[in-house]
């Protein structure tokens, strides 16, 4: 009958749906990293030769490097000789695949997650790229976005097809060094999407990546690099899962968005990595480097992130400012549970005149996890009138978790004007009697006052997102009131 | 519909009501007045289910039911409706969607069919002109920003809406100027039913002048002290708490 604290806590306890294992022949490298893995790796993909030295370059520069110890998290030491760094689904040739030559347990395992891998299926708007492990396994409507002129594919087929295209742009935004995590995904990411959209066209349909980790003992090291030309136009999807297990495992990606004059890109995540269970043990370490480069004038660039999942994230999707009168965008909403660990937010670099940015930034937090939004708001000499908003909310649920907000702001630019906002609120127990006393169970309270506080984010998303974003948000809550 | 024998609760250590006693029939109205700290509004409370308060003996029976065995939005759900003294807001969520996420969770527990998107809004904008509220309240998060007579309107918009079976009202006349009153009073009267019972609690008597009580209780520490007819509450408006508990003093 009370709904204390404690119950109030409960009602966020997390019931993982994708937490299943696969079972399939694969093709796994032993555990360890040397000069030899990443040229097997690179073989294997097929690559031509300068992208085997970048990544060679990028191996021994992060040899040098040190894990970046400035985030409000506690990570247990990661030991990288012990991971595997390349795992695939075995298959007879090397021939990308129709979908009905694809492994039947692997439509399933879509199937299952909610992913349809077939076109003519309910996401008929979507085009989806499917990494499993460290390959693409299927990529949907190719050929009508071939026809637009559009380029999607998996990276490592866009560096068999398009290397040219890839070596103008990759890393140009997040340089290989840029910081420990970057440079090991440098070195050995596996697949990602690549996606070009040609001057003056409006990608027809969403595009999405879905990244599944399903092998034991191996990192998943994500590449993507989106390219928008000149007043060209896309909305790209992503979302993520992985099986549940006593261990944790790397999925350490990195993302660039490249924007020239009067492009847009949409940029939307909904992670949902396994975050472990109620005492931490296992999850996903989430390190992600994502950063868009808006180089052209009257570019416009957003990212939106629900993130739900990971034992631990490191994550700041960044947005570099270059163009005059560029706009860039980040909604976020961050939910930490149980023993999850959050440190998150953005950069906001303005360097052409007029730029605007906007930042909001909501952070539920229960359980006795820690949820840190960290932000940067650079204004360069050059970049006069730049503007940002910045609004940062955070909701506690229970009273073991922690906020934390570390908004950080550099102006150079006398005519700048930065702006910023924080609130922190509390469920609270009268709020739930309230909804009770109405006939609405503490639980659909709980998700609805949750739903309530994230709406200014939800509205960002694309609709079929945002629906599964706030079914998930609402899964984390069921079935938990005693 | 209500029989309260004998009840005692407190909370922590503190005895808060001590041995309270209260029938009240389909269809009548029960108004309960009494000093600040009487106790009125830890009865609403313990009526409504809330957490915090530990009933150390006495029963409850709503509808044949011992009611304090159901949590608070089974109770809701069973007809209980509370118009809160100080009603919470709720920021983020908007009034209409928590007032239909309401119906909906009464309406499938009555076993019907969620409401159709269509009535109810015509529903929720003819009860929205009863109590002469402005549409744009629903559209506005539960509560936030409201003045305190908004949120008392807004408390009747949800019992006009949910259609309880017992509705229990703490204060809502405290804070409302006389043409507000004037309007809750309409509201609430409005839903007066054959099948409907009221438990008013109040300091004044103007509300009382809206709304004819059939009985009038006067609550100090903790006990039902006098019991009467309408002309009670005038008696008391009058001569002050304090004639009453001289007499049982
Ligand atoms: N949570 C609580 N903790 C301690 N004392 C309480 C609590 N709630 C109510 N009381 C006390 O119980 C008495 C009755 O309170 P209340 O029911 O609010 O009175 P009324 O509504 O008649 O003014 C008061 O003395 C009040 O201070
Ligand atoms: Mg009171």
């Amino acid at each position: 009958m009370s709904s204390s604290a404690q119950e109030i806590e409960n009602l966020i306890g997390h019931k993982y749906k994708e937490g299943f294992v696969t079972e399939l022949e694969v093709d796994t490298f032993p555990p360890g990293l040397d000069e030899q893995v990443i040229a097997k790796l690179s073989a294997i993909k097929g690559e031509p030769e300068f992208m085997l030295e970048y990544r060679l370059k990028a191996f021994r520069h992060w040899q040098t490097m040190k894990e970046p110890n400035w985030a409000q998290l506690n990570i247990e030491p990661i030991d990288y000789q012990a991971i595997s760094y390349y795992s695939a689904p075995k298959k007879d040739s090397d021939k990308p695949q129709s979908l009905d030559e694809i492994d039947p347990e692997l439509l399933e395992t879509y199937k299952k997650l909610g992913i349809p891998l077939d076109e003519q299926e309910r996401l008929a708007g979507v085009a989806v790229d499917a990494v499993f492990d460290s390959v693409s396994v299927a990529t949907t409507f190719k050929g009508k976005l071939k026809d637009a002129g559009v380029i999607f594919c998996p990276i490592s087929e866009a560096l068999q097809e398009y290397p040219e295209l890839v070596r103008q742009y990759l890393g140009t935004v997040v340089p290989s060094g840029d910081n420990f995590f970057a440079a090991l995904n440098a070195a050995v990411f596996t697949d990602g999407s690549f996606v070009y959209i040609p001057k003056g066209v409006r990608c027809p349909m969403e595009l999405s990546t879905y990244f599944r980790i399903n092998a034991a003992n191996t990192g998943q090291f994500e590449r993507t690099l989106i390219i928008a030309d000149e007043g060209s136009h896309v909305s790209y999807l992503e979302g993520c899962t992985a099986p549940m297990r006593d261990e944790n495992q790397l999925h350490a990606a990195v993302v660039e968005l490249i924007l020239m004059d009067d492009a847009e890109i949409k940029y939307s995540t909904v992670q949902n990595w396994y975050p472990g269970d109620e005492n931490g043990v296992g999850g996903i370490y989430n390190f992600v480097t994502k950063r868009a480069e808006c180089r052209g004038a009257n570019s416009k660039v957003s990212w939106t992130q629900v993130e739900t999942g990971s034992a631990i994230t490191w994550k700041y999707p960044s947005c570099v400012l270059l163009g005059d009168n560029s706009v860039g965008e980040f909604y976020s909403v961050a939910v930490t549970n149980n023993m999850q660990q959050a440190d998150t937010g953005t950069k906001m670099i303005h360097i052409g005149k007029n730029t605007r940015s906007t930042i909001i930034s909501k952070g539920i937090s229960a359980g006795r996890s820690q949820n840190t939004y960290r932000g940067l708001v650079k204004v360069g000499k050059g970049a006069t009138n730049a503007r940002n908003y910045t609004q940062c909310d955070s909701l506690l649920v229970g009273d073991q978790c922690g906020a934390h907000t570390f908004p950080y702001v550099e102006v150079k630019q006398p005519s700048a004007q930065v702006e910023h906002e924080a609130t922190t609120s509390k469920i609270s127990e009268d709020q739930l009697f309230f909804c009770q006393q109405r006939g609405i169970s503490a639980e659909d309270a709980v998700s609805m006052i949750v739903n309530g506080f994230c709406k200014s984010v939800f509205k960002e998303l694309p609709m079929e997102f945002a629906v599964e974003a706030q079914a998930l948000l609402g899964l984390s809550l069921e079935g938990s009131v005693g | 519909m209500l029989s309260i024998e004998n009840l005692h609760v407190s909370v922590g250590d503190k005895p808060i009501l001590k041995g309270l006693s209260l029938q009240i029939k389909a269809g009548e109205v029960h108004a309960i007045m009494g000093p600040n700290g009487a106790g009125k509004s830890t009865l609403s409370h313990v009526l409504s289910g809330k957490s915090g308060y530990t009933v150390t003996s006495g029963t409850v029976t709503y509808q044949g039911n011992n009611l304090l065995d159901l949590e608070p939005d089974e109770r809701a759900r069973e007809g209980v409706f509370l118009a809160f003294q100080y009603p919470v807001e709720i920021p983020g969520v908007s009034n209409i969607y928590l007032m239909k996420a309401a119906l909906n969770a009464i309406r499938k527990h009555k076993g019907l069919a969620e409401v159709d998107a269509m009535d109810f809004l015509t529903l929720v904008k003819d009860k929205v002109k009863l109590l002469e509220m402005d549409e744009s309240f629903l559209y506005r998060s539960v509560n936030e920003g409201f003045s305190g007579g908004e949120k008392k309107r807004n408390e009747i918009l949800q019992a006009a809406i949910l259609e309880p079976s017992l509705c229990i009202l703490d204060e809502t006349d405290s804070g409302l100027d006389i043409d507000a009153l004037k309007v809750v009073a309409a509201g609430v009267d409005s839903l007066r039913a054959a099948d409907r019972s009221f438990l008013m609690i109040t300091h004044y008597q103007r509300l009382l002048d809206y709304i004819k009580p059939d009985i009038v209780h006067v609550l100090a520490d903790g006990r039902i002290v006098k019991l009467g007819g309408p002309e009670l509450a005038l008696e008391l408006e009058a001569k002050g708490y304090h004639w009453v508990e001289e007499q049982v003093a």
